[in-house]
Order: C-alpha cells, then structure tokens, then sequence
C-alpha cells in the first residue's frame, strides 16, 4: 500500500463537529482531486455514529474512522492522540489536516512526533505546485513573514487556520462508507491515569472571531470607566467590542477580547480601530478584516497604512459624535 | 523537584527588520531575547522552587549570541543555564528541534516538571512544547492559562481548548506550555525584573555549552538539524505590506465620511 488521499480530523468536543472541521473537509475534496485518492474523516464518538457519518460524508468524507470513546465532552488528549496514530498508520494518507484551533494545535504535534512526521502550522493556505508536490503556507514572526513549506516525507501533516477555507455545501445524496474502531487499552497505555480532563473550567465569554463588525479599543482610552462610551457605540452598530493587548494587562479587558498575535486574529466585515497605533503585533490579528476605519490624533500612526479611511482625531470626540448621529438616524436620538 | 524550562533565545520582535524584497529578518538588528512568553515558564518555575525546593535548569537550542539571554535567565533565578550550540543543530524545524531538547532532557536524568512558552514570537508554530512531551512520552497541556493545584506527583492546570477553557489533571512527570495572563495558585504571575546583584552575578556565572557530540549516548544524530527536519522552507516573502490607500479625513468630516461608509457597507 502506498501513501494516498487526504485525512481530516474531526474536532468534536463541543455541541457536534466544529465548522473548522467542515472547512477542512470541503479543502480536501480540492486536494484529493489534485493528488488522488480518498477524503477520510476521522473523528471519536460517544454515540449516533451513524448520524454524525452522514453529515461528514455530506461535506465531503468518502470514509468515516469512528472511535468510540465515553467521554466525548471532556476528550483527553492522549487518546485522541492515540487514535490518530492507529488511524494515519492504517489508511497512509499524503496529507493529513488538523484545525489550527488551540486543541488542535496542541493535539497535532504529538501525533506528529509520533509518528516521526513534519508538521506545518496555522496555515493559511494549502495548494498543489505544478510539479504535483503539496504546499503548506503560513505567516511566522509574529505574522510579518509568511512562508511556503513543503513535507519531504511522508504523510505531510498540517493545522490550518479556522475560517480561511468556506464550508462547503453539504450534499446528502453523497455515499461514504463507515469504519468503527476499538482503540484497545494497550495501545493507549496509562492515558488515563496520565491526562484526566477534570472538566469545563470557563466557557469563553465572546467569540470576537465570528463578529462581522468590530470596535476595537486601545491604549488611547485613558480610564477604565471610558471603556462604557465605546461599548456603546459597538450595540449601537451592532458590533463586537475587542481590543488591544495594552488593555488587556491594565486588567480592564479580558483576553478573549483581545485581537491580535497573542490574541485573537480577526477578519470581520468592518473593523474600527479607536486609538490603536498599529503595531505589527496588532496588525497581525487584523489585517484581513475587509474593511478598516481607524481614528487617531496621530497622523502619522503606522495603522494609517492598513486602513481605508483613517480619520485624524480624538476617539472620545469621534465616539461621541458617531453616536450620536447613528441614532438621529435610527430616530431614537433627541 | 527537578524544574526544567525550556528557553527560546528571539529577536526583540518590537525591533527587528525584516528584509523586505527577501522575506527574511535582519539578524543584524536586534540582540537575542528571552521569548515573551518563556519569562512566565521561569516565573512559574520559581514559584515550584519556593514550594518543594529543587533546581531549576535551562535548556536552550541557538547559537552562540544567544549567550546574553541565558545570562538574562540566571539573573532571573535560573540555577544552571544549558546552551544546546553547534553546526549540526542548525536548520531544525519543530521536530528537529523537539528531538533535539528532549535528548538534551534525557542526559539530564529525572524531572518532574518542564516548563516552556505556549509559543515563540518567531517560528510561532507552538509545536515544540507537545513534542517534547511526546518523545519524553509524558503528558502534557497547552495554551496553560492557571496552574490550580500542584502537589508532588500530579497538578491541576487550566488549558484552553478553543470553544472554552477546560480543567486538567496532570500526573508528573509533565510538560506544561504556559499563556498568558496566567494565575498560579491563586496569583497573577508577571515576570519580575531581576535585581542589580542578581544581574552582576549572572556575567560572571558559567554557562554550559553542550554540542551534538554531547548527546550522542542519548540521541541518533542523523536526527539533528537540518538532517532530522522533514520540512523546508521553500518560500518567504513580507507579509504586512497592505494595497490599502487610507482616504484621510479629519474631525467632524470623518464623522460624516464613516457615517456614510457604514451605511454603504450595510451596517447602518
Ligand atoms: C510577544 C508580543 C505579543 C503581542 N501581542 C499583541 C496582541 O496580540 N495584540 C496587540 O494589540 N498587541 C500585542 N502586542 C503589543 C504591541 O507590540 C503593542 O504594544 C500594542 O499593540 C499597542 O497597543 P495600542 O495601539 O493600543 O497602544 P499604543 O501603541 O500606545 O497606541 C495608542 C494610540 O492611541 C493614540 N491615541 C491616544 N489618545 C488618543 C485619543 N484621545 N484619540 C485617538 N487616538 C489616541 C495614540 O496616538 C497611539 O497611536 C504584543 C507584543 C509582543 C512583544
Ligand atoms: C518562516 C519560518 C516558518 C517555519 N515554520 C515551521 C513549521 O511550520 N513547522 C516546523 O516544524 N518548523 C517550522 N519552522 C522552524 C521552527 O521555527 C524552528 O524549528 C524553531 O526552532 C522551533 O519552533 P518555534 O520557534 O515555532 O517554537 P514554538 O513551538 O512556537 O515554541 C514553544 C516553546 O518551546 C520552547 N522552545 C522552542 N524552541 C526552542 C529552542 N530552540 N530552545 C529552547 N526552547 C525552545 C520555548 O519554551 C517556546 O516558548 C519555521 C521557521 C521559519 C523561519
């Protein structure tokens, strides 16, 4: 047997498969088009195997390896690490996709050094050069590079970074065909003992990732109870509220407002940038969003260059203003 | 406790150039650092030292400027100060890398915990932490946000998972990769600034410099390096040059301007 196809892992702690993974799914039908062979998904399961199959091959698996596990919603690592070498080791797939969600990010490597393979991160994009070869690309250095790396072994490993790829439309006429597996302890020893998932400790309180609109706040508000006028005006638009780090170590944000590359990288519709400067390290997290406005009294703020209108000012003014004349708009305004 | 910290010696990414046309970064513009998130692994090291006692020892793979940021270490607290340096390490990739540290690792003898950095601020992969653990076949949690319990053979973290934050018990021997901001047992963790004598005691302390004839009773050297790395880079280019052409408009004019914008964006 030689090494062929794509494989997916299925993420599947949360309320079903992860859109990240059906992502993946829909890039893999692309890849195996190119390079041949199956699209498998791979995915662990406490119950309705049959249920959740059908949706995988709907967005594109032609096979589904299902684990069965007990603790689907408190998954440990070691196990899904385990079966995922079980499962590369068995079908030897040429490409093997993770989503670069922090799970994922920390499941992948082990699987990887595992096996012995390469693996590429948080790729942005993932083709097929001309001399048939597959090519991971990814930023590094705190997003100011990005990079084109190829595998020179195989299976060639990567995690990918959620939202760059769309869902695919899922079509429930496809067939595909189910594989349910026992992972037998001894393959997976002391897993348990070793790594015990004791259980949810906080659920995130925003998802700044999904907003199609964003108010994003920097150092340039100066106290803590100035953050209520911007919030403001984020319902007002009907925005996502989010931030720079500075305000996430003064203690007034949380991190998981926090856009950026300790952060979270963002890509809304529409992003407004309140006294932020644009450091690279911000940027990172933003750049891609469609469309950027930012207000600065800094003329020469290095987020000029990243915006498509940049309105020289105070924040506080402009907030005030906005607002105001949003909601004579919507005839609530005096 | 054997206290183990792995340390990536970086540009100061605040500083740091990049060569435009190659894609590549100006080594020449800034000194080697302690990686950012590297500060809170010897933070939380100390904190273990104080607890049970122990040694804590430093492990860095780079080459040989990295010097100052091992001294940087030492003033910070860390006992023995490990520089991995030689030709043949050159042009690793996480699992190179990886193989090469946990090597490093096993020539140490017995640990109890490694501590290291959720990710660096230049190869940004996060895969070394992991690794390590894997080929040291302990377990191990990333993307450590609170260390909630540490008792002398398990501790409880929180690691996020990316739809939530989970609770995790770990038994040790374990490999914890630290975020931020970060809590252990109750308090914030920020990274101190080392004192004037700790600072003067550190120019003058040895540093250690293993090379790849060092491992060569605990490592297969074919897996060093570049030799050891399954992945290249093929390709690089910079990445924050933008195509935006910002219209500039100043104050109750950009009222205007981004009142009109919106509603043509669909917002309002
Ligand atoms: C390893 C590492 C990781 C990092 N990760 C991140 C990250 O994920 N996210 C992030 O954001 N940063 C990150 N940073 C920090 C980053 O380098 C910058 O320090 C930070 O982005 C600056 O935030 P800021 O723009 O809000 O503050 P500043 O740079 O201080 O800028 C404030 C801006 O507000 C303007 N201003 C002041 N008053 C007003 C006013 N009244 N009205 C309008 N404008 C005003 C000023 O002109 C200035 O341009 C990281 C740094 C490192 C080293
Ligand atoms: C542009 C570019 C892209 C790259 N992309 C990839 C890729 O996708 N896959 C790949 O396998 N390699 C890649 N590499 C190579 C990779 O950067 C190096 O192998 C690097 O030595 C380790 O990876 P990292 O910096 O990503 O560390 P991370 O895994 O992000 O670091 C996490 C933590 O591990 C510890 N650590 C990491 N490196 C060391 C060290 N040398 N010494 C001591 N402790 C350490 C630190 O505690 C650090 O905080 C890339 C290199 C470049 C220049």
């Amino acid at each position: 047997m030689s090494w062929s196809g794509v494989a997916v892992y299925v993420e599947n702690y949360g309320r079903g498969p992860s859109k990240a993974s059906f992502e993946l799914l829909g890039k893999a039908r692309e890849i195996a088009a190119k390079i041949g062979g199956f699209v498998h998904a791979i995915v662990l399961l406490d119950k309705e195997v049959e249920k959740c199959a059908d949706v995988l091959v709907a967005y594109g698996a032609d096979e589904v390896i299902v684990y069965r596990v007990e603790d689907r919603e408190l998954p440990n690592l070691l196990i899904h690490k385990c079966s995922l070498v079980d499962a590369i080791k068995q079908l030897m797939p040429k490409l093997v996709l993770f989503p670069a969600t922090p799970w994922g990010r920390s499941l992948a490597p082990r699987v990887a050094a595992s096996i012995g393979a390469g693996l590429t991160a948080d790729c942005l994009d993932v083709y097929v050069d001309d001399s048939g070869d597959i090519v991971q690309v990814r930023p590094a250095f705190t997003g100011n590079i990005i990079a084109h790396i190829k595998t020179i072994t195989h299976p060639v490993m990567t995690t990918v970074r959620p939202g760059v790829f769309p869902v695919p439309k899922p079509d429930f006429s496809r067939k595909g065909r189910v594989i349910e597996k026992v992972l037998n302890s001894n393959m997976c020893p002391s897993a348990k003992e070793g790594y015990r998932v004791l259980g949810l400790s906080r659920e995130k309180k925003v998802r700044i990732q999904e907003a199609r609109v964003i108010v994003s706040i920097g150092r340039g508000v100066k106290s803590r109870e100035d953050i209520k006028l911007f919030e403001e005006l984020a319902k007002e638009l009907g925005a996502q509220l989010a931030c720079s780090k500075p305000l996430v170590d003064a203690g007034w944000m949380e991190k998981d407002f926090q856009v950026g590359f300790s952060g979270n990288i963002v890509k809304p519709k529409v992003y407004i940038a309140l006294g932020i400067s644009g450091a690279p390290q911000h940027i990172a997290g933003m750049k891609d969003s469609d469309f950027v406005i930012s207000v600065n009294t800094d003329p020469s703020a290095p987020i000029a260059r990243y915006s498509n209108i940049f309105v020289v000012g105070d924040m506080y003014e402009f907030a005030k203003k906005l607002l105001d004349a949003v909601r004579t708009l919507k005839g609530v305004g005096n | 406790m054997n206290i183990v910290v792995l340390i990536k010696p970086t540009p100061d990414i605040t500083k740091v150039k990049f060569d435009i046309e190659k894609g590549t970064v100006n080594r020449a513009s800034t000194n080697l650092e302690i990686n950012p998130f590297d500060l809170y692994a010897i933070e939380v090291a100390k904190r273990i030292k104080k607890l049970f006692g122990g040694t804590i020892v430093s492990i860095s793979m780079a080459p040989p400027q990295a010097e100052v940021a091992l001294r940087d270490a030492l003033a910070r607290g860390v006992d023995r100060a490990i520089l991995l340096s030689d030709r043949r390490f050159a042009g690793a990739d996480t699992l190179a890398t990886s193989y090469t540290l946990a090597s490093a690792i096993r020539k140490l003898g017995s640990f109890d915990i490694i501590l290291c950095g959720e990710k660096s601020v230049d190869g940004d992969t996060a895969h070394v932490g992991p690794e390590v653990a894997e080929l040291l076949r302990v377990p191990h949690a990333s993307f450590v946000t609170q260390v909630s319990r540490f008792d002398k053979d398990r501790i409880v973290v929180e690691s996020d998972y990316g739809d939530a934050y989970y609770e995790i018990e770990l038994r040790l021997p374990a490999l914890v990769a630290l975020s931020r901001p970060l809590m252990f047992l109750g308090e914030t963790v920020e990274p101190s600034i080392p004192k004037v004598g700790d600072v003067l005691r550190a120019r003058r302390a040895k540093i250690e410099v293993w090379s790849a004839d060092d491992l060569k009773d605990v490592a297969d050297l074919n897996r060093l390096g570049i030799l050891g790395s399954p992945t290249r880079v093929v390709k690089s280019y910079y990445a924050l040059e933008s195509g935006r052409e910002a219209k500039v408009v100043r104050g109750i004019e950009g009222v205007s301007t981004v009142l009109q914008a919106l509603k043509e964006l669909g917002v309002l």
